[in-house]
């Protein structure tokens, strides 16, 4: 028994080393694990891949930080990083004086705007009156939920939360809500594919609220991580110049996503 | 594989044999203190201020868990009657179904049979404009007839395996007795076979409500608001992590409380004297 | 649409196979842990003191009634962070748990209060003549738990592992919530990208079942080995 614990105890001083080494010096880059193209997702090699993670490699290697992408359930992504599981987010965070009352942001990396795609069968529009007795569906801790519940609770049926926007728009497509609100570049592609054809169309674009949707989309960091926020402005600063970001949104979008 | 039949945890207190403490002993005392403390430090230390604002919600979000619990218990319960009458006694034919149904559901996680259920058989409807057309699509595109499916089958499927072997376990001079007194078939079942059988499986479902009770907030997943759907909004909005997961656990473990304490004044109820 | 589940790419037939791989690697950790927890829970629950008897029955009341997803999450976010925490107050670096070794733990201690319930009631259905019977022939209790008790409890024990080892396959399910890429966020992942949900989620649930009925048959074998000698038992 006592030769059995020495083992057990040994074991596990060897398992905290080798995991503690394996953590040291990279920057671990959190995405959210659920596909959302065609800012992210993964191919059948399991490797991600969209505009959003080319920018985050991008961002690093201008920075010259060793970064590695690591999926996050979105639903957790916010006590992941500050459990210290991932050092910055970029997955298609919006600014919002919410969140930084939680997580620092870095400058906005893009800012695109924000529209409903609705059901071909149903006649509405992105305004309160547009949005009456129809079922919304929306992505859950997203700045689309806050919105929604801002300015259409009071007119729709119904506001419902998912996980994730695939499972929203998979939703759409099945009838189960009437329209779903997000980000014009994720709607437009869905809009786009083949089960978005047959199904929906853009109904419009929201009015702005700067104060729910904020400036745009910024890398999420620790609120203690100074160095790390100044690196990632300068970088972003830096791509915006020597012309990377442009090559590499030009691969994506046929229009300027940095938004004016 | 009858051995490796289903086999549910009875959350009983234990008897500690011979040398049986005293119900308050001092150790007792000291770690109802230490519990005392912890809680009075987890009220004190972390943050409580959103509960106010989402006191409407967490109620809905309660009185929606235990909804789903108790319809899918009972319709569940029912369905797994003749499932473990089949097995047991029925022919072939509808043995071998039940059989299968029965190993499926168990053989498969309860959340991946949700997500088929809600997100693939709800991709297939809109290929077929007439299941939309038809006056049950008002139910079929809202999320809790599917999650009242999902675990009304997982219920269903658990709970056939035990009253499979309730069934069997009903002594056969019974059953003689009952067919020697004329009685007939169906009278047979009704009166002698299905009470005996019910009775011998009580002990198991206070333990298989609380495993039902701990797969509820699977549902989540597929947008019905329960409690802990009610407790990841919390999380999303405020960006509190834990406070909410805390108060979560101290719910169901209230609820466990309370069906095991009802679980138990039913099986008082029962006069327990088996042939 | 089958060619879809080609096990290599453009297929995402490795994905389900690789996430597949990830699930037994997580329930095979989970199930040790839970039976090294278990030992200990049974033994302290049997023979321990007041005290350890009573942390050990808080323990099996609070894991048996909260749910799993709940401990999960508790345990994933909050467990890290207070390790953490501490390593950073004894003045060690911060360690990082990865998603394989904080699935094991987290699913592990779920199954070590399941365990130690089945453990308990295994070594308890051992007539107590035999374990006599070895201390009357001086057995040390190192030699006594190897040569008496382990043997006689295995055959009342594999019924309750046996599920428990389900249990725990299935369980690696609900990892999916904290992003760990195992079969059932793998399967999700590739119905999301393809579209074709109800072709992955069956794809999935076969190779489930496949785990199932596989274990299902080694551990009938098992289990007749552990019986050898015993008259077999009708289910009561």
């Amino acid at each position: 028994m006592k030769a059995f614990l020495k083992t057990a105890v040994t074991a596990g001083t060897l398992i905290v080393a080798a995991m503690g080494a394996a953590g040291a010096e990279t920057i671990k880059v959190g995405i959210a694990a659920e596909p959302y193209p065609p800012f992210a997702s993964p191919d059948a090699s399991g490797k991600w891949q969209g505009w959003e993670v080319e920018m985050a490699m991008a961002i690093c290697e201008e920075a010259k930080l060793d970064c590695v992408i690591t999926p996050v359930a979105w639903d957790g992504i916010i006590p992941a990083l500050l459990t210290k599981k991932i050092d910055m987010i970029t997955a298609s965070m919006s600014i919002t004086e919410d969140r930084k009352k939680t997580i620092d942001f870095s400058d906005k990396y893009y800012n695109t705007p924000t529209v409903v795609l609705g059901s071909r069968d149903v006649e509405m529009d992105a305004t309160p009156e547009g949005m009456k007795g129809k079922v919304l569906g929306v992505q859950v801790s997203t700045v689309h939920q806050v919105y929604a519940k801002k300015h259409f609770a009071d007119t729709a049926a119904e506001i419902k939360e998912y996980q994730t926007q695939d499972e929203a728009n998979q939703d759409l497509a099945a009838g189960r809500i009437d329209a779903t609100q997000a980000d014009s570049i994720a709607m437009e592609t869905f809009a786009a594919s083949d089960t978005g054809k047959a199904c929906c169309e853009i109904k419009g674009k929201v009015a702005d609220d700067i104060e729910v949707l904020g400036p745009g989309v910024g890398v999420g960091l620790r609120k203690d991580d100074t160095e790390l926020k100044e690196k990632i402005n300068t970088a972003i600063k830096g791509i915006r110049e020597n012309g990377k970001y442009d090559a590499i949104s030009k691969e994506y979008f046929n229009f300027d996503i940095y938004g004016g | 594989m009858a051995e490796t039949a289903v086999q549910t945890f009875r959350i009983t207190p234990e008897k500690n044999g011979a040398t049986q403490t005293r119900r308050l002993a001092p150790h007792r005392i000291v770690l109802a203190l230490i519990g005392l403390g912890l809680v009075a430090a987890a009220i004190y230390f972390l943050r409580w201020d959103w509960l106010p604002d989402y006191y409407d919600l967490i109620l809905q979000g309660l009185w929606r868990t235990i909804w789903i619990l108790v319809v899918t218990c009972i319709l569940g319960f029912l369905l797994a009657v003749p499932l473990g009458l089949a097995q047991a006694a029925g022919p072939k034919i509808v043995a071998v179904p039940a059989r299968i149904f029965c190993t499926v559901i168990r053989g498969t996680p309860l959340l991946l049979q949700l997500w088929l259920l809600y997100y693939g058989l709800g991709s297939l409807f809109p290929q077929y404009p007439w299941i939309r057309g038809s006056e049950l699509w008002p139910y079929l595109r809202q999320a809790w007839p599917y999650a009242v499916l999902a675990l009304t089958l997982s219920y269903a499927g658990y709970e056939g395996e035990v009253m499979r072997g309730a069934f069997a376990g009903v002594p056969k001079g019974q059953l003689e007795a009952a067919r020697a007194f004329g009685m007939r078939r169906f009278t047979i079942f009704r009166r002698i076979w299905l009470p005996q059988a019910i009775h011998r499986a009580l002990p198991t479902l206070a333990g298989e409500a609380v495993l039902q009770l701990k797969a509820t907030p699977l549902v989540a997943t597929i947008t019905v608001v329960d409690l802990y759907a009610v407790a990841s909004r919390v999380r999303q909005d405020t960006f509190i992590t834990y406070e909410p997961l805390l108060l979560l656990a101290a719910g169901y473990l209230v609820i466990t409380g309370v069906i095991v304490f009802l679980f138990r004044r039913l099986e008082g109820l029962i006069p327990s004297k088996l042939g | 649409m089958l060619e879809l589940l080609s096990p290599v790419p453009p297929g995402w037939g490795g994905n389900l196979l690789r996430g597949l791989a990830h699930s037994l690697q997580i329930a095979f950790g989970a199930f040790s842990l839970g039976l090294v927890i278990g030992t200990f829970g049974a033994y302290g629950k049997l023979y321990g003191g007041p005290v350890i008897r009573d942390i050990t029955a808080i323990y099996t009341t609070i894991v048996r009634a909260v749910p799993e997803l709940v401990l999960i999450l508790i345990i994933y976010y909050a467990g890290t962070d207070l390790i953490n925490h501490i390593l950073e107050a004894m003045g060690y670096a911060r360690i990082d748990i990865s998603g394989l070794v904080a699935g094991i733990v987290v699913l592990g201690f779920v199954q070590g209060a399941y365990a130690t319930e089945v453990l308990r009631g295994a070594i308890k259905s051992i007539p107590q003549g035999e374990i006599e019977a070895a201390r009357a022939f001086g057995m040390s209790p190192g030699v006594m738990m190897r040569r008496i008790t382990l043997p006689a409890m295995l055959p009342h024990a594999l019924p309750g592992l046996a599920n428990l080892w389900l249990i725990a396959t299935k369980d690696t399910a609900l990892l999916a919530v904290v992003g760990f890429s195992e079969l059932t966020l793998e399967t999700r992942q590739a119905a999301g990208a393809t579209k074709a949900y109800f072709l992955f989620y069956m794809a999935a649930g076969l190779l489930y079942l496949l785990v199932t009925l596989t274990s299902s048959a080694i551990i009938g074998r098992v289990e007749r080995w552990a019986r050898r000698g015993m008259p077999s038992v009708k289910e009561a």
